[in-house]
């Protein structure tokens, strides 16, 4: 509980400050507006105004303030409508429908995880050949690292376009990049995990006349699973943000990506903004997943206090 | 046949690369960089003959060759894509966004409490996908490089505040004990022993966020640019279906990002030498 103060007023003085921002945001849109119902503002024409900067023209009208957070189509939208409108497209609408929230988080999710399950488990893979064969480790590892970086998240849509050309569409192609994105970091933390144990504990194995089957099995693979849960984190999150800028510029028609263009092309910021507060929650949801699973596992095979 | 081509050119590569892993020099400088370029040499032989035997049509994947004669042609405007979207972009922004971070960290840095709260919230939000505010800023600030800028600055900030907060924690109270022996005050702490002591952490964060200014900057070009920069060149590029133009564009990129992660490890070990990891 004590952890939790500081958190909840770092949280809090961000909304804070979101909040304040919305005014001077908005204010040109809402001084328009007021102008158009007969309101009066200073100055009182719109080439006058647009002459003023944003916080001298908030103080000269502090009379219009609370308009500024009502704005159907505001350039900064306030809390409560975000907050409104995940509470509307998530809870007031059936999950089918393509208005929900939860049709579009189940078509990014299902395209992550596929994605991740597939990134992570040739990862371990990868990581298993690396750490027993010489020549893979000189040949592959210096890849894996440089890999990384490479801005190949940019190049997500057009992996999109051309697998779409060839005949390839619909989940496959989003889970593609969100595998080759949680891939990697996987294959890192998975090599440094099956190397972390030290020689004493190999050469205990070699007093105890183990095979290399069994060094693997009993001393290594649970060796690296703190390696493994904290690259795994890593994973799914670039598995969710691959699987979302895959759906951004491609046209996609559902997902998370596409419900933030809709918002963007269409001239609706509220629905953009509620599309990245669910692409949030869904984020730490996954993370947390991992880490209930990692607190699990470590608990059972007696590493719980490291966790 | 091809196949048959790509496999044995595959079985050769990977000979050679287990004669020298298997050999004496194997530890040796010139051999461990032989290696993995003997490796990526073997993979673009093989795309090379695949593509050209198999007859891939240059819509789906153009050869190897086809994608140098693109990008030596096409040099002028590599340059002023990468100008456009590398210098004034993604750097403009990995600066900005960097003082930000630093700035905010120190003001945490004071009050343990805020420390606290900063830490969590910072590790979440570096987690999230902040790309996907591409399109918000591109609205607010317009379609050129400085909404591409915003967008990097945002990006870039949080792993590089969580890095330098976690940073400047890092000193054990002996240490602190001897600087308060020393009278010296909270800057000379900070100064002499608590940012030296923050830069490893700094410098990790900094490394994580070179590749996010490249992929923030190129993907927010997506949303809105001038005709001018390495995402709306692919974005045009693939339109047009000159998949050969796109692969350039990518080679540029990967060499832009290995240069700016290199360059920053290359400071990093100059200023942090005396760490264990550089000895």
């Amino acid at each position: 509980m004590k952890a939790l103060v500081p958190v909840v007023t770092v949280v809090a003085f961000i909304f804070a400050l979101w909040t304040a921002a919305v005014v001077p945001m908005n204010i040109h849109l809402t001084a328009d507006m007021a102008a158009r119902q007969d309101i009066p503002v200073t100055p009182a024409t719109p080439a006058e105004r647009k002459e003023v900067g944003a916080l001298a023209l908030a103080a000269q009208n502090t009379a219009v303030w609370g308009m500024a957070y009502t704005l159907d189509r505001p350039n900064l939208p306030s809390p409560h409508q975000v907050g409104a409108e995940l509470y509307k497209s998530v809870f007031t609408v059936e999950p089918t429908s393509r208005r929900s929230l939860l049709y579009h988080a189940w078509v990014t999710l299902s395209a992550t995880l596929l994605g991740f399950v597939i990134g992570a488990a040739a990862g371990i893979l990868l990581a298993v050949g690396i750490v027993y064969n010489r020549t893979m480790d000189k040949a592959v590892m210096p890849w894996a690292i440089t890999s990384q970086t490479i801005p190949i998240l940019a190049l997500a849509p057009m992996i999109i376009v051309i697998l779409g050309s060839i005949g390839i569409q619909g989940l496959l192609p989003k889970s593609i990049i969100s595998a080759y994105l949680s891939f990697f970091p996987v294959v890192v933390g998975m090599v440094k995990g099956l190397r972390s144990p030290d020689q004493m504990q190999l050469d205990l194995l070699k007093t105890y006349n183990a095979n290399p089957s069994q060094g693997f099995w009993k001393l290594r693979l649970p060796g690296s699973m703190p390696y493994l849960f904290a690259s795994l984190k890593i994973g799914i999150s670039a598995s969710l943000v691959g699987a979302i800028v895959g759906e951004l510029p491609t046209g996609a028609r559902a997902g998370f990506g596409a419900r933030m263009l809709v918002g963007d092309q269409y001239g609706q910021p509220i629905l953009t903004w509620a599309a990245l507060f669910g692409a949030a929650i869904t984020a730490a949801l996954l993370v947390a997943a991992i880490s209930l699973i990692e607190r699990k596992t470590l608990h059972r095979m007696g590493m719980g206090a490291a966790a | 046949m091809a196949w048959v081509i790509a496999l044995l050119i595959w079985a050769a590569g990977w000979w050679l690369n287990g004669r020298l892993a298997q050999s004496s020099y194997s530890d040796s400088r010139a051999v461990s960089l032989a290696i993995p370029a003997i490796f990526g040499i073997t993979l673009i032989a093989m795309w090379q003959v695949l593509v050209t035997m198999l007859e891939v049509s240059a819509v789906i994947l153009p050869a190897p060759s086809a994608i140098a004669a693109q990008f030596a042609e096409s040099i002028p405007i590599l340059i002023a894509d990468f100008v456009q979207t590398i210098i004034k972009g993604a750097l403009v922004g990995y600066v900005f966004g960097m003082l930000a971070a630093f700035g905010v960290a120190l003001l945490a840095d004071r009050s343990p409490f805020l420390t606290q709260g900063i830490l969590p919230v910072g590790s979440f939000m570096a987690a999230l996908p902040i790309v996907g505010t591409a399109p918000i800023f591109v609205k607010w600030f317009g379609s050129d490089w400085e909404s591409k800028a915003a967008v990097v600055a945002v990006m870039v900030f949080f792993p590089i505040l969580v890095n330098t907060v976690a940073g400047l924690k890092d000193t054990t109270a002996m240490q602190r004990d001897l600087m308060r022996t020393y009278a010296a005050g909270y800057w000379a702490t900070l100064f002499k022993l608590r940012l030296p002591a923050a830069l490893p952490f700094i410098f990790n964060g900094l490394k994580i966020a070179t590749t996010l200014a490249l992929i923030g900057a190129i993907v927010a070009e997506f949303f809105g640019s001038p005709t001018v920069g390495m995402g709306f060149r692919i974005s045009t590029s693939v339109g047009q279906l000159a998949m050969d133009m796109v692969w350039a564009e990518i080679v540029v990129a990967a060499l832009a990002g290995s240069s700016f992660y290199g360059a920053i490890a290359l400071l990093e070990k100059r200023v942090t030498f005396w760490h264990p990891s550089q000895r």
